[in-house]
């Protein structure tokens, strides 16, 4: 064999073994051992009690909590998002008023959920109704079959998002019950900014919970409960 | 077989130099090696990206490493916060190169928190 050969030969081996170090990469694809945070559980059924007799008229601290957390404008324009809104609600027999925060109620049979045609409107493991942003097309169905008009479309392009909740233009929006900061352990902003303490947060499942304790022991009530959706949002005082 | 060979290297060597003189040359911010090596995350970065959305957006499951804002978090420029802001940017330099179009910033923030909240306060 010639030294030409040899050198060739020693050349191609040196060569199929880097072509083998480039291919290898790809094949481990998933194979790693990862340390996950631990996923929803259907255990935990996520819930929320408004005490409308500690909820004061003209209070927007939960409203403007939200909005700052979520990074929304705050405007409430026709094509603007709100995420929760402050209702007054009046007995005209008589003049009695009432306020409470109205948003999303994140009930355990969604109507928004049921006709979604992309399944990008979902209920998580623990009760939390959500939109998959990266299969919403932007259709509305949702915002149609929900009986509390509590999601929103985002009709311009943003920037500046908070990097925990991303939006974006041609997509539904609604209270994510701030998933980020559950997940993380906190409760929701507006619960955490309501200074009379009317929003209590909790596992409406555990049996140590306030809300659960509260929920047994004190007269509340679902709003539009004949639709048997069963919110996970309830009201006391109405 | 000496045939088969001569023909891949002279087909493997000119397009390997032709794009290694081509290459990009990026802003990688902090840039380092966190999830995996540079080789492995060029060529499936994007299949970590949709599986890691579909754990976390779906099920709960946060993983902090591989989540979205922990690549915008390293890899932002140091100069200016992001990630798509100029030419050379960590994302655009690439994805203009190789003709790609991401539409990930339409709702993900493309730049650092602290960048964000900032301005927040200004």
């Amino acid at each position: 064999m010639s030294d030409i050969d040899t050198q060739r030969r020693q050349f191609l081996k040196t060569s199929a073994g880097a072509a083998a170090i480039a291919i290898a990469p790809g094949m481990m694809l998933y194979q790693t051992v990862r340390a996950d945070t631990a996923a929803a559980s259907s255990k935990v059924r996520w819930g929320m009690l408004i005490d409308t007799a500690q909820c004061k008229e003209g209070c927007n601290d939960c409203v403007t909590a939200c909005n700052k957390e979520n990074g929304l404008s705050g405007k409430t324009g026709a094509t603007d998002s709100q995420w929760i809104r402050k209702i007054e609600i009046k007995d005209i027999s008589n003049g009695h008023t009432v306020s409470l925060p109205m948003m999303c109620q994140h009930c355990e049979h969604p109507p928004c959920v049921d006709v979604c045609p992309t399944q990008a409107s979902f209920k998580r493991a623990d009760g939390i109704v959500l939109v998959d942003r990266h299969l919403c097309i932007g259709c509305r169905y949702c915002m149609m079959a929900c009986p509390y008009k509590a999601r929103s479309f985002v009709h311009e392009t943003l920037t500046d998002q908070n990097p925990d909740v991303p939006r974006g233009k041609g997509t539904v929006e609604s209270c994510s019950l701030c998933v980020h900061r559950i997940d993380k352990g906190q409760i929701p902003a507006c619960a955490e900014a309501c200074q009379n303490k009317a929003i209590l947060f909790g596992d409406l499942n555990d049996a140590n919970s306030e809300i659960y304790k509260k929920v047994r022991s004190a007269a509340t009530v679902q709003i539009r409960a004949d639709l048997q959706l069963n919110p996970g949002v309830r009201y006391q005082g109405l | 077989m000496r045939l088969l060979g001569s023909l891949l290297l002279c087909l493997c060597i000119p397009a390997a130099l032709a794009a290694e003189a081509n290459a990009p040359k990026l802003d990688v911010g902090k840039g380092g090696e966190c999830v995996k090596d540079t080789q492995w995350m060029r060529k499936n970065h994007m299949h970590m990206l949709k599986h890691q959305r579909n754990e976390t957006v779906r099920k709960g499951v946060r993983v902090e490493a591989e989540a979205f804002k922990a690549c915008v978090e390293c890899h932002a420029s140091t100069s200016d916060n992001s990630v798509t802001a100029r030419e050379d940017s960590f994302c655009v330099g690439c994805h203009r190169y190789a003709a790609v179009k991401i539409d990930c910033f339409e709702c993900h923030a493309s730049k650092r928190k602290e960048a964000l909240a900032k301005k927040e306060t200004k």
